[in-house]
């Protein structure tokens, strides 16, 4: 079995057969993980580097184990205090890498499109850790392997994304993958933070919390960058808590338990309150262990496909 | 110099005039026009048979880079660029450093053009409308026309304080000369890189709304009503909205000319897709809708003028991340051929309106001499192959950048010569 794509850039058109064989790869990697001795042989001798422009420390990390525990050699790259910092260009810096013969790249950025551009500079295999606003493919994988652990299947689960849905690449990546697998997905946030003609994906738009909860599965919480407020698009974090933070009270609304995901770091007591986020229907930190788990599945599929 | 132009298709929209004739031309001037004509030995004579000869092409919205961003084009190299791709003549855009807003760079761009092409294209520069491109002061407007400016702009940015663009209306009308705006309201498009809309939302790139331009626009309208002997020219537009803002103004009588880009007539948001940076160009690529009303707005006449925005960037500039490149593409060499696939042969414009485009309503706009195409009139011409195929090779382009969209994209319809001032060059 082979992904169709030697590189991960996204979910948008991914086809489900992908997906479903990320994932369940991914299941039998989570095995690997249960056991004492959490490393597997299949990419000995392939050298990752993880070119993080952005700090990040989750994704990082995540992205470190899988590759470690797949045996790789690992190169971890970050912005700060590098060649970026002396004004070397992403191509430059990309190209010097490959050079030291690297197999694939791991690559976080903050401009979207900026590890599409890497595959038309590199031949090494490119995974996106996350670019811009556009996409963070993993997130989304290991999202959806969540949401089928518990479920046990995506089709037909709705599905709402909530928060700050214009400057979330999680939210892209997830709507792009959930719709594929047949998911119903909303999203809800402020008008000033849902982009323009996202209606055309298929999702369905919320302003109202209290509405949203009646009607879904699962609520994928998002982050509230604070810079937001600073640039108009909400007017205090006081009013954002009160009617787009996803807390007990609004939760228990809802006719059965709703499953509460957040992507992380998060902001406890602002988008989504701590009882909940501690809470039993809470699976969070399923979400970071089925992480690496994803990853390693996506490197060992692309690692060893060549 | 003398040239013998045989059995080429005059077509000459000043004189509603479309015939097949001949052309002698001697030391730059058209000694005779007429059927069949012999001439003596002494002549060149060039085939010009199933060619277009039309009144010289002008772009009238080009940045030469000269003097200051050499790296990217020169004088020369632009200038070459234009004449391999039909046009006679070129404005040049102000921002170059120092900015065009004070006499002696303005002369040094004409003088510059005239040494390196020996008048093969004439350079007619564009003078900043405000100090140093910076909206605040008022450039020395009548210097600078004296030295030769046929048009103010800031372009590159917009002049957005309305107090500003009022003292600029009424300052430019005593000397009858446009003030080109360059429509975008900051305040929307701020780290804003592509159109706003469902591809935007696709890609998560801060999207640039239709509205930041019409909004300007609108206002800069209502600006004229209140200055109503001002002339003002919209740059390059690029949304359904702006035409539409154009159309009433026009039928109001007031006076407004407007121009758009062979790239806003030809390509989509949906390019951007591919995060190729020869698609960053501002304003932006817009939607199907956009491209249909700047097409039905090309037909009707809203649009009285086809430029390039030719903007050269160096491969090193544009080969980054999407959001760090610059904006901007080359033009020069491809806007005849685009403009005849896009426009001519989807039946939206005769030859004869391509022309007038290209030739009669730019030059009609900014005040330049109207080319006579008549015995004893200086020889000002564009000469085109309307039906020769070919490919756009960046590798062959005369420019010294080579930021095009249109690499390996088929056209149909390309230069072949140009004359002017007593210089020409013929490749069929």
């Amino acid at each position: 079995m082979k992904l169709q794509s030697r590189h991960l850039l996204g979910l948008e058109g991914v086809p489900e057969q992908d997906i479903t064989l990320i994932l369940d790869t991914a299941a039998s990697f989570k095995e690997v993980l249960e056991r004492p001795i959490k490393k597997v042989p299949p990419l000995q001798g392939k050298t990752i580097v993880n070119l993080f422009f952005e700090s990040s420390t989750r994704t990082r990390i995540s992205f470190e184990l899988a590759e470690r525990r797949l045996s790789a050699d690992v190169v971890n790259f970050t912005a700060q205090g590098s060649s970026v910092s002396k004004g070397e260009t992403l191509k430059d810096t990309a190209r010097n890498i490959e050079a030291m013969k690297i197999d694939m790249v791991v690559v976080r950025h903050a401009a979207s499109g900026a590890p599409h551009f890497l595959t038309h500079v590199v031949k090494a295999n490119v995974i996106n850790a996350g670019d811009g606003a556009h996409e963070h493919p993993t997130q989304a994988l290991l999202d959806m392997m969540t949401l089928r652990e518990k479920f046990g299947k995506l089709e037909g689960l709705r599905v709402c994304i909530v928060g700050d849905i214009t400057h979330s690449r999680v939210a892209r990546s997830n709507i792009y993958g959930l719709m594929t697998m047949g998911a119903k997905v909303s999203v809800c946030g402020p008008a000033t933070l849902i982009p323009k003609n996202i209606e055309e994906l298929g999702v369905r738009v919320y302003h109202n919390l209290e509405k949203v909860v009646t009607e879904v599965d699962a609520l994928n919480v998002l982050r509230i960058q604070l810079e937001r407020q600073k640039s108009g698009l909400f007017p205090s974090l006081r009013e954002y808590r009160r009617f787009f933070g996803v807390t007990k009270e609004k939760v228990d609304r809802a006719p059965k338990p709703i499953t509460i995901m957040h992507p992380g770091p998060i902001n406890r007591d602002v988008e989504l309150s701590a009882d909940l986020a501690d809470g039993p229907h809470s699976v969070i930190l399923e979400q970071v262990t089925n992480g690496e788990a994803v990853r390693m599945a996506v490197l060992y599929l692309l690692g060893t496909s060549n | 110099m003398k040239l013998h132009l045989k059995s080429g298709r005059l077509i000459d929209p000043a004189k509603e005039k479309d015939t097949v004739v001949d052309l002698l031309i001697v030391d730059g001037k058209i000694e005779r026009i007429g059927k069949s004509l012999a001439a003596d030995r002494s002549y060149e004579a060039i085939d010009l048979k199933n060619k277009v000869v039309a009144p010289g092409f002008i772009d009238m919205h080009v940045h030469l880079r000269e003097p200051g961003y050499e790296h990217k084009e020169t004088i020369r190299t632009g200038c070459a660029s234009a004449a391999a791709g039909g046009f006679t003549a070129v404005c040049c855009m102000p921002n170059t450093n120092p900015a065009i807003d004070e006499e002696s760079v303005a002369r040094y761009v004409q003088e510059e053009g005239r040494q390196v092409t020996g008048g093969l294209v004439d350079v007619y520069p564009i003078a900043a409308a405000t100090k140093g491109r910076k909206g605040e002061e008022l450039s020395p407007m009548a210097e600078l026309s004296k030295a030769g400016a046929v048009g103010f702009s800031d372009d590159g940015s917009p002049i957005s304080n309305a107090e500003i663009m009022r003292r600029i209306f009424e300052y430019s009308s005593m000397y009858g000369i446009p003030v080109i705006q360059h429509a975008e309201e900051l305040t929307m498009t701020k780290n804003a890189y592509m159109n706003e809309g469902f591809v935007a939302t696709r890609l998560g790139i801060p999207g640039i709304p239709p509205i930041a331009e019409e909004l300007m626009i609108q206002r800069d309208i209502i600006l004229l009503r209140y200055i109503p002997k001002s002339k003002y020219h919209v740059a390059h537009v690029s949304t359904a909205g702006s035409v539409e803002c154009v159309r009433r103004a026009k039928a109001e009588k007031l006076n407004i000319t407007c121009e758009v880009t062979p790239h806003h007539f030809t390509l989509t948001d949906d390019a951007v897709a591919s995060f190729d940076t020869n698609l960053k160009i501002n304003p932006p690529l817009r939607t199907k809708d956009d491209v249909k009303a700047i097409k039905e707005a090309l037909r009707d006449g809203t649009i009285d003028v086809i430029v390039t925005d030719h903007a050269p960037h160096t491969i090193d500039e544009k080969e980054v991340e999407f959001a760090q490149a610059p904006f901007g593409i080359v033009g020069l060499e491809t806007a005849l051929g685009l403009a005849v696939t896009e426009l001519v042969n989807k039946k939206f414009l005769t030859l004869s309106q391509l022309i007038e485009k290209f030739s009669v309503n730019p030059r009609r706009i900014l005040s330049l001499p109207v080319i006579n195409i008549q015995e004893g009139e200086a020889a000002n011409l564009t000469v085109f192959d309307p039906e020769k195929e070919w490919v756009v090779d960046i590798q062959a382009f005369k420019s010294k950048s080579k930021n095009s969209p249109f690499h390996g994209r088929k056209l149909k319809g390309k230069a072949v010569g140009t004359v002017n001032n007593g210089k020409s060059w013929f490749e069929m």
